[in-house]
């Protein structure tokens, strides 16, 4: 019996060993040429593919996928095909930082379009540093990831070379928030509720300090615990403040519900938030009544810009079962800015790739600049977007719609 | 304005949920001492089955007031179906194991139920609305009541009236104290304690059920990750009221409803507290009051001093 058990133990472990070596030299082929004399480049893409925001993160990996397909259709490097390698990090930093791992692994990636989440990004920044691996993402907003964690006490140090993002920072979009609710709105009470993230936090911080300034006052502040529903203990607080608008730094998943059971308590008042809450499903989950709350966004709207009715038209084309979502336009962005390095160390080294490709890329991305989906794609000494545009939108007959685009400036 | 007693009202609701699930995990462990990992999700599946009543089955446009008595059905059969099937496969083969086996199984089958509906239930993989009620908040004095709610607030007490009338008159309610106090006894006594068993299981999903019903109406979306938070709530809940006890598991929901509610919005007025209140630390302090009530009462609110048990 004994024995038998034995033999049925190896068994298992040999099959399982094949298995997984089965996998292994599938995942080596992406690194030599194929036959046909080409040589794949491989774009990492590391997002939220499931769980509560996986209707922003399928939307960043399906824009990616277009830009791969796009390139290798025009032939736009030559001698060069360009596949994805997409990630699902469920929004969890740990989660991340072994995608980050998987990555580095696999010599045929050049460049990594994500993550989606700020404190994500945080976990993987240093993986990617260390294999001089570029990194852009096209949704994180935390100015930290770029200036240091020092960047509002006057000084600004890069701390990673390998990142990029195409996305603006709170430090703009807190405080176009403020500027839109205090002179266009003309509210003046505001309650501040966080969700105690990278994120969420630090848009709360730069929102409250702007409005401050201007001359409003802060009634009220709540940090939510983002692994509940229930906000209504909140929600009763926010009634009773006599607030006359909420902001609210976080994500959709929690904002949804919050916003509901803001109204319900019988506040009346629009919920204002980040680009984290504009997404279509924050209208699902906060239902009719979210009807007048606002969100501020990075960059203009993508359906407007001329330069983007092409990407639009090719995302309805390419018959992607899932939105672009809001970032769809940062992500196909993000994607051909590692498609123009690659392109560039290629043409710089006689049409090949050379041995310190990735160091190589990482270096171009830095004097990447053409016109993208969102406009000029090009990026300041701290790898940030040199393009600084925001929009105001708000619910409206349950969709989002743009009320106000502008540029922060001061 | 005065909140507080809006805020009573929003911490009774909260802990009635955590009481409706707390009952299955203090039945359970009454009668087989094993804490039932796997709660939070028979919780979640009823929600899911009442959803799925909602969309799959009722033509579209049914009233509410029709729908949700149909909803409950559905709710407590697929609650009471997954709960019956895990004690049937997964607990029954362990009963006589170390208590360890068992309860790694629980946690092993929470895992499984979670991804099984992530994985086949249509569009799962992300948070699912809800149907709600229709009709406008009602306002009593100042305290707000939401059409949601008022499902949690008569099914809460209908549910532990029936069940304590179920416990103390009934033949198989006294068959169940019987097997809570000796399994061996009650078994030379001529009680069918498989049977008891298994009617301890599905009595605690068929409340897990109620209460995920509950759960939609009151907040509008499901998702798969539902039950896993709160019951782990709901566990606490069982053993801040005494963990076995059927009236302690209602107690400690809502005395861990309350404390929630009232560190969230109190504790940061607190002079000297500012940075320990707001909800993101209400867990702590629903924490510190359970270890409290066990240094002070280690069998809980209304358990027993029982030697030789958990």
């Amino acid at each position: 019996m004994r024995q038998r058990s034995l033999i049925a133990l190896t068994a298992t472990l040999a099959a399982g060993a094949l298995t997984l070596s089965a996998c292994g030299s599938r995942d080596d082929k992406g690194d030599s040429d194929s036959g046909s004399g080409g040589t794949t480049v491989t774009i990492g893409v590391d997002a939220p593919l499931t769980g509560d925001l996986s209707a922003l993160g399928l939307g960043i990996k399906n824009s990616v996928d277009l830009a791969a397909k796009q390139a290798n259709e025009k032939k736009y490097v030559d001698g060069i095909t360009f596949k994805i390698e997409a990630l699902d990090d469920q929004a969890q930093p740990s989660s991340g930082q072994q995608n980050a791992t998987k990555l580095v692994a696999d010599k045929a990636v050049l460049g990594v379009v994500g993550p989606l989440n700020s404190s994500v990004a945080e976990s993987m920044q240093k993986v990617f540093d260390d294999a001089k691996l570029v990194e852009v993402s096209p949704a994180n907003t935390n100015p930290a990831l770029t200036q240091g964690t020092d960047w509002n006490g006057g000084t600004k140090t890069r701390p990673y070379k390998s990142y990029f993002r195409t996305a603006t920072t709170d430090a703009i979009q807190g405080p176009f928030a403020a500027q839109y609710v205090f002179n266009d709105s003309k509210k003046k009470k505001v309650f501040v509720i966080d969700d105690k993230k990278t994120y969420g936090a630090g848009l709360a911080a730069t929102f409250t300090e702007e409005f401050k300034k201007l001359g409003g006052s802060v009634v009220g502040t709540q940090h939510i615990d983002p692994e509940t529903k229930d906000f209504s203990a909140i929600a009763t607080q926010v009634k009773s403040s006599g607030a006359d608008v909420v902001y609210y730094g976080g994500e959709y998943p929690q904002a949804g519900p919050l916003s509901k059971q803001i109204k319900a308590a019988g506040a009346k008042i629009p919920v204002v938030g980040g680009d984290g809450i504009y997404s279509a499903d924050f209208i699902k989950l906060a239902g009719a009544s979210a009807t007048g709350d606002l969100a501020t966004s990075v960059g203009a709207p993508v359906e407007e810009l001329p330069s983007a009715k092409e990407f639009v038209a090719n995302y309805k084309a390419a018959g992607y079962k899932e939105a672009y979502e809001a970032y769809g336009g940062y992500s196909y962005d993000s994607a051909w800015a590692i498609i123009e390095a690659v392109k560039k160390v290629v043409e710089d080294n006689d049409g090949k790739l050379p041995d310190d490709a990735r160091a190589k890329v990482t270096e171009a991305m830095q004097n990447v600049s053409f016109e993208g989906v969102t406009g000029k794609v090009s990026f300041d000494e701290y790898g940030d977007a040199t393009n600084k545009q925001l929009t105001v939108y708000a619910v409206e007959n349950g969709a989002w719609s743009p009320v106000k685009s502008g540029t922060y400036t001061g | 304005m005065n909140e507080l007693p809006q805020q009573l009202v929003n911490g009774l609701l909260l802990g009635s949920m955590y009481g409706l699930v707390a009952i299955g995990y203090t039945m359970v462990y009454g009668i087989v001492q094993l804490i039932n990992f796997a709660h939070g999700e028979i919780f979640m599946t009823g929600a899911f089955g009442a959803l799925t009543v909602y969309l799959y089955i009722m033509p579209n446009g049914t009233t509410m007031w029709l729908a949700l008595p149909l909803m409950l059905v559905g709710a407590v059969l697929v609650s009471v179906t997954v709960a019956v099937g895990a004690e049937r496969f997964a607990y029954r083969p362990l009963r006589s194991a170390p208590r360890l086996a068992p309860l790694i199984t629980a946690i092993g089958l929470s895992l499984a139920l979670q991804q099984a509906v992530w994985a086949w239930y249509p569009k799962a993989t992300s948070s699912i609305v809800f149907p709600n009620i229709p009709g406008g908040p009602f306002e009593i004095g100042s305290v707000t009541i939401q059409t949601g709610d008022i499902f949690l607030f008569t099914a809460a007490p209908i549910s532990m009236a029936i069940l304590a009338y179920f416990v103390m008159k009934t033949r198989t309610g006294r068959g169940m104290q019987a097997t809570a106090q000796d399994p061996d006894t009650a078994k030379l006594m001529g009680i069918n304690t498989d049977q008891i068993i298994v009617v301890a299981f599905a009595l605690g999903a068929a409340f897990a059920a109620v209460g995920g019903l509950a759960y939609g109406l009151k907040y509008g979306e499901i998702n798969f990750r539902m039950g896993f938070i709160l019951g782990l709530k709901a566990f606490t809940a069982a053993v801040l009221g005494g963990i076995g006890n059927i009236y302690g598991a209602m107690i400690g929901g809502l005395a861990l409803g309350l404390a929630e509610t009232m560190a969230t919005a109190y504790i940061a007025d607190v002079p000297g507290m500012s940075q320990l209140g707001g909800q993101s630390w209400a867990n702590v302090w629903a924490f510190v009051l359970l270890i409290l009530v066990l240094l002070f009462r280690p069998q809980g609110l209304l358990g027993e001093r029982v030697a030789d048990r958990a």
